[in-house]
């Protein structure tokens, strides 16, 4: 059986970011087809479809867009394109090869919705990127695609504007990404209010994911019931998962929804460099907990990784082969959050500065049994005490490292020193090339 | 205010209070509120830099790859310490977080472009390019 590619199919292709490529392979088809439908109807498919946010929270779409309040305009959309969570690098890469599948998904989204403004925000470090879309959007507007009348068939002004960030993890969390937008340092927002009623410039906002986005021509062309089939359960679809670290061939690879994270490493990246074996594996971006190489033959089905123990987050799968050093990977991971930590809640801002310093006093062999259970309570006095979810991103991989590897961390204060060395650290990435979407890169 | 203060990162090479004042004044906001923006975002620069920005991605999966490594080799041969600006005014070297390049890591950016799957010999050749 071939598997069904949704968001990938063009990747690679002469032109693929091009209009003319995008139109020739049947492009703006759905966005046609959804002129034609009822918006409600439009929002009935993508209900049916079981599409669940791609960004993180796999939250289901359809349902976070009928939180909308009935009266209220204007309405916005908002693309999270902060693509910032290590581990995970897709998103960049729907906008490298095929900008118009997201233009025309925002465009269905906003006929759905009665929304005539949308905002693609995306990270600062993604100066190419931005361009692309950007110029996509103007080759959009001049076909007439975007403007005042959709398609030019269909009176529905629509203005897509491209904002950059300017480096700050934090901007994608969705209220901080609108404060920033709002031209403000990013702090996230107190909830509730959500977005959903009061978001961008205090309207109503819907803010997705840019792989979210980018679904909606395929739901809209072949029905929300072809989509939810190719899931299980409440999941429907394909998934853009991104493989890193110690593997073959990392990249990024389109599979089912529910795809075996064991197969996805073993055969998809061609299983470990050197044939080493698989000590741990971060399923869903570097927040998500931790899992053990004997943990790892399960389905990467959002409610499935929640089984085990973890998150299928952002997809963002690193693999650390045996002699890697979980106390330094965790030291790496613990200084990401202690460095983007906003400063708005104390938990977070010193919890993070905290678990880093213990992290690193492990790691150099300066730390004693203490020290570890001290890290473990800081750990778990961050998770829900504060206003997003940064405080428990950077909680959830401490507590789970230590839990999964509780020797490791006691041999380094045994032996005031790290058992491993470099070893791990440093492979040489000339002899694997990449392969994202079946592009080697 | 984000891209006005881009743009007066641009023009000016850095955000100095001068700049900061003035991207405020024609937002009509107060220069406080550009401070606050200039200093959270780590793209702007509130004091002079070299010529050019290197900013090498040290995160996990890009230390897998040996980007840790190119990190020390860089402040080795630049003779700078992270934040630092070489002696020429040629080069400011940083260490960053995640860039998104995960999948061809190690990665850098030099002025804001991404350069992936890097080793000593390439670098050498990117940064050889530069005046």
């Amino acid at each position: 059986m071939s598997e069904t590619l949704i968001l990938t199919k063009r990747w690679g292709k002469p032109d693929s970011a091009a209009l003319r490529t995008y139109r020739a392979d049947g492009g703006y088809a759905a966005l046609d087809k959804a002129l034609g439908m009822e918006p409600a109807a439009v929002v009935d498919e993508v209900k049916k479809s079981n599409l669940r946010g791609r960004g993180g929270a796999g939250f289901a779409t359809g349902l976070k867009w009928t939180f909308l309040p009935k009266d209220v305009r204007p309405r916005y959309l908002t693309v999270n394109a902060d693509e910032s969570e290590p581990g995970t690098f897709k998103d960049r890469y729907i906008i490298e090869h095929d900008p118009h599948m997201l233009i025309e998904g925002i465009a269905i989204t906003c006929y759905a919705l009665d929304i005539h403004a949308a905002y693609v925000y995306i990270r600062g470090e993604f100066a190419k990127q931005a361009r692309i879309l950007e110029a996509a959007v103007e080759e959009a507007r001049a076909a007439g695609i975007l403007g005042s009348r959709l398609l030019g068939k269909k009176d529905f002004d629509l203005e897509i504007v491209v904002h950059r960030g300017a480096g700050a993890y934090i901007c994608g969390e969705e209220s901080a990404l609108l404060e920033s937008l709002e031209g403000k340092k990013g702090y996230p927002r107190l909830k509730p209010p959500f977005p959903a009623i009061v978001g961008l410039w205090g309207k109503p906002t819907i803010i997705n994911n840019v792989e979210t986005i980018a679904n909606v021509p395929w739901i809209v062309a072949n029905g929300g019931d072809a989509f939810a089939a190719l899931g299980v359960g409440k999941s429907g679809g394909t998934r853009l998962f991104g493989v890193s670290g110690h593997v073959n061939r990392p990249g990024v690879f389109e599979k089912p929804v529910a795809y075996n994270l064991k197969k996805l490493i073993m055969e998809d990246c061609g299983g470990v460099v050197g044939g080493r074996k698989i000590k741990a594996v971060i399923p869903g971006g570097s927040s998500s907990p931790v899992l053990r190489g004997d943990e790892i033959d399960i389905s990467l089905e959002f409610d499935a990784v929640k089984a085990a123990g973890s998150m299928s987050g952002s997809g963002g799968v690193i693999v650390f082969d045996d002699s890697t050093c979980m106390v330094r990977a965790l030291a790496r991971i613990s200084k990401f959050y202690a460095e983007e930590s906003c400063g708005q809640c104390t938990p977070c801002r010193e919890g993070t500065s905290w678990m880093e310093g213990i992290v690193e006093k492990i790691e150099h062999g300066h730390a004693t049994a203490e020290d570890v259970a001290k890290l473990e309570q800081v750990a778990g006095n961050i998770g829900g005490q504060t206003i997003c979810a940064l405080g428990d991103a950077a909680s959830m991989p401490v507590q789970s490292f230590v839990k999964k590897f509780r020797d490791e961390f006691l041999r380094h204060v045994e032996e005031r020193r790290c058992p491993y060395g470099d070893h791990g650290w440093g492979l040489d990435q000339s002899s694997r090339p990449a392969v994202v979407g079946g592009v080697r890169y | 205010m984000l891209p006005a203060l881009r743009l007066g990162q641009e023009v000016f090479g850095y955000l100095s209070p001068a700049v900061q004042r003035l991207a405020a004044d024609r937002l009509g906001t107060s220069p406080a509120r550009a401070e606050e923006v200039a200093t959270f975002y780590v793209m702007f620069h509130t004091a002079p830099i070299g010529r050019h920005l290197v900013e090498v991605c040290t995160n996990v999966s890009c230390c897998l790859t040996g980007g840790d490594r190119l990190f020390e080799y860089l402040k080795h041969k630049l003779g700078v310490a992270n934040g630092g600006t070489s002696s020429d005014g040629r080069f400011t070297l940083r260490e960053v977080e995640c860039l998104g390049a995960c999948g061809t890591a190690p990665a850098m950016l030099v002025d804001e472009e991404m350069h992936e799957r890097l080793d000593p010999k390439k670098v050498e050749e990117i940064l050889g390019r530069l005046e």
